[in-house]
């Protein structure tokens, strides 16, 4: 207790979040040994691939974009108290929507095509979020569940698009034609895959971080995460700050399947988000409702993944640790999460007495 | 006759298709009567698949590969049980952990046991062939030539059916679902029956997992469960969570699944997408209320503090 009570207020919410990290760590690190390899080595080799290599660090930036996209979908629901586990879903509609006016907007400019191809993933995605935000505030149906859902219906419907009318012609394996090269956006480090969609959701989390933080809005929506019932006595409308804020967030995860067919594959195809949505979910999570947590969170995330592929050619260990990692810090969060609370509540009674 | 084989096959597919859902779908049944979320069963179904997988691959005993799926089934109820219960962590986090964790681990630990991503063929548990019944034309093959975990799982829908409203286990276990704050005043230890019902919970769906891997494909593959967990959750939705309700949605789930494959195989021009859809849209619709209301257990996801600390 003394331990606790020491430590500056302000730091305790980084502690539970770097007590998980660690050990995730170590557990991947038991792993690794179970898997013959030399756990020093094996991580060594990953975080240098990732960040301190030229093309490893374009590559993490390309992970980097569609997790911080969605991951601050994530969040802004989570401020008003609402879990969306849609963002695959919501990843695919995104994707659906840049995809299309990719294709079939053609002959404008770079600097409107881009804005309105964007702008369109948003949409689609804020559909997509916006119905189990209308089925949460209006029905009362968990949004959990229903966000869940919609993920196979998006994911199925992407399927049938681009097996069907949206198909290339000739093509071997199910995907769209190539977008319109007005509408892709432009590399940031040559000859590597790092595109600007990064710079663009860096901008979206500082206008996220002003607008949470700053503003009347994000008290409102604060307001209706912590206490809905108060806050409908200060005359805020708990329903439709549902129904916005779900809506925003399934956008800003539309933002995230934007990116990876604007920056990086230009064309839709079956397998848009190898699971960006679940992760997601896991980096709001770990970063315990700050925007700047998501920032770093999901670059320590992208790193893990692209830094895994030579860390399983050099160390002989296989990726999948990587998400066993990722898991397990998401478990040892929630304990340290519901530790921590423990020990304020016991503080807190104790200086009552 | 051939169109009455065709038949035939078609419903012994989707019994089949239907098996492993229908018993995660009881096991989640169990712990959201408690008042526990349960998200984790997709990884409770993983972890069913691979340590029967894992257990017969050694022993080649496919039924110490049931025991083992059981025991491991058993002891990630206990985990997500001691998360939600005891430290009261969010359930819906809890599940996604147990989620991914199971993913991660299952997956890592397959290229080791394997020393590939999966196994070879499996032995499987064989079928018991009811004297008499079994010559029923249609009914026969299709519910009394059949393995242990099937008719295990008959058994297991009408007991539960029985327990949840005919037993005094069954009143606490909805009463402590529906007004744990009540059950308590009555005496009854939420904590302890919603352990109960969690562990349940686990061993059931892994018992699903085992069917996956022991009767169905035969062999263990990355990521085997394929999201049967969800479709579990949407069944369980679906069926208004009444065991029998939840078989039934169970089997219109494999019922549209054998459909969707079936069409895949003719390779027929038809977008099967559509009915891949087809029981999340259900499930959709239903929990909207256009098909009648899906009322969940009324302490559903919310942990219970006791009775002195109404201040938390």
């Amino acid at each position: 207790m003394t331990l606790i009570n020491r430590i500056h207020p302000r730091l305790l919410p980084l502690l539970s979040p770097l007590i998980a990290i660690v050990s995730a760590l170590i557990v991947g690190a038991i792993l690794m040994l179970m898997a013959g390899a030399n756990p020093i080595t094996a991580y060594s080799i990953l975080f240098q691939e990732s960040l301190s290599t030229y093309f490893g660090f374009g590559n993490t930036l390309t992970k980097m974009t569609p997790l911080l996209f969605a991951s601050l979908g994530v969040l802004v629901a989570l401020r008003a108290g609402q879990f969306n586990i849609g963002g695959e879903g919501q990843i695919y509609l995104g994707a659906l929507g840049s995809t299309l006016i990719g294709l079939y907007v053609q002959g404008l400019p770079a600097v409107i095509h881009i804005p309105l191809a964007l702008l369109a993933g948003f949409f689609f995605g804020a559909v997509w979020g916006w119905i189990p935000g209308y089925l949460k505030a209006m029905r009362g149906v968990n949004e959990v569940i229903t966000t869940l859902l919609l993920n196979y219906i998006a994911v199925n419907l992407v399927s049938y698009l681009v097996q069907n009318p949206l198909m290339a012609t000739d093509a071997p394996s199910p995907y769209s034609p190539l977008i319109a090269k007005t509408a892709r956006l432009p590399i940031i480090l040559p000859q590597s895959l790092a595109h600007a969609g990064i710079l663009f959701g860096l901008i979206t989390a500082g206008i996220l971080w002003v607008l949470l933080v700053r503003s009347p809005l994000g008290y409102q929506i604060t307001a209706v995460g912590f206490n809905p019932i108060a806050a409908r006595y200060a005359h805020i409308s708990v329903e439709r700050t549902i129904m916005l804020v779900m809506a925003c967030s399934g956008g800003l995860a539309g933002l995230a399947g934007s990116c990876e067919v604007m920056g990086l594959k230009y064309r839709l195809f079956e397998q848009v988000s190898p699971g960006y949505g679940f992760d997601a979910i896991a980096i709001a999570f770990l970063s315990r409702g700050s925007v700047i947590g998501v920032v770093l969170t999901s670059l320590f995330f992208a790193a893990l993944r692209s830094g895994a592929n030579v860390m399983q050619r050099s160390a002989g260990v296989p990726i999948t640790v990587v998400y066993a990692i990722q898991g397990f810090m998401v478990l040892f969060i929630a304990i340290s999460l519901a530790v921590e609370r423990e020990i304020r509540v016991k503080t807190q009674r104790n200086a009552k007495v | 006759m051939n169109h009455l084989n065709f038949f035939s096959d078609y419903l012994i597919a989707t019994l089949r298709l239907a098996v492993p859902l229908t018993f995660a779908a009881l096991g989640g049944l169990y712990s959201e009567r408690s008042g526990v979320l349960n998200i984790a069963l997709e990884g409770m179904l993983l972890t069913g698949t691979f340590t029967s997988a894992v257990a017969t691959f050694y022993t080649n005993n496919p039924w110490l590969g049931i025991l083992a799926s059981l025991i491991a089934g058993g002891l990630v109820g206990l985990l997500h049980a001691f998360l939600c219960v005891t430290l009261r962590v969010d359930q819906l986090v809890s599940g996604l952990a147990i989620n991914l964790v199971a993913a991660g681990l299952t997956s890592f630990l397959a290229r080791l046991v394997f020393s590939g991503s999966s196994t070879q063929q499996l032995p499987g548990i064989g079928t018991i062939i009811i004297p008499g019944l079994a010559n029923i034309p249609l009914i026969g093959p299709l519910i009394f030539q059949k393995d242990f975990l099937v008719y295990l799982l008959f058994i297991l829908v009408i007991l539960t059916t029985y327990i949840l409203f005919k037993t005094s286990f069954g009143l606490t276990l909805r009463a402590v679902g529906e007004s744990p704050q009540a059950a308590d005043t009555a005496g009854i230890s939420v904590l302890f029956v919603r352990y109960i019902a969690v562990i349940i919970s686990g061993t059931l769906a892994s018992l699903g997992g085992a069917y996956l891997a022991l009767v169905q494909v035969r062999f263990f593959a990355e990521g085997m469960s394929a999201g049967k967990g969800f479709i579990a959750i949407a069944a369980l939705i679906f069926g208004r969570w009444h065991p029998i309700g939840s078989a039934l949605a169970c089997l219109l789930f494999g019922a549209t699944e054998a459909l969707q494959l079936r069409i895949q195989a003719l390779g027929a021009n038809v977008p099967y997408q559509f009915l891949v859809m087809l029981p999340y849209a259900i499930a959709l619709l239903a929990l909207a209320g256009f098909m009648g209301k899906s009322t969940p257990p009324n302490a559903l996801g919310t942990p219970y503090f006791g009775q002195n600390r109404h201040s938390d």
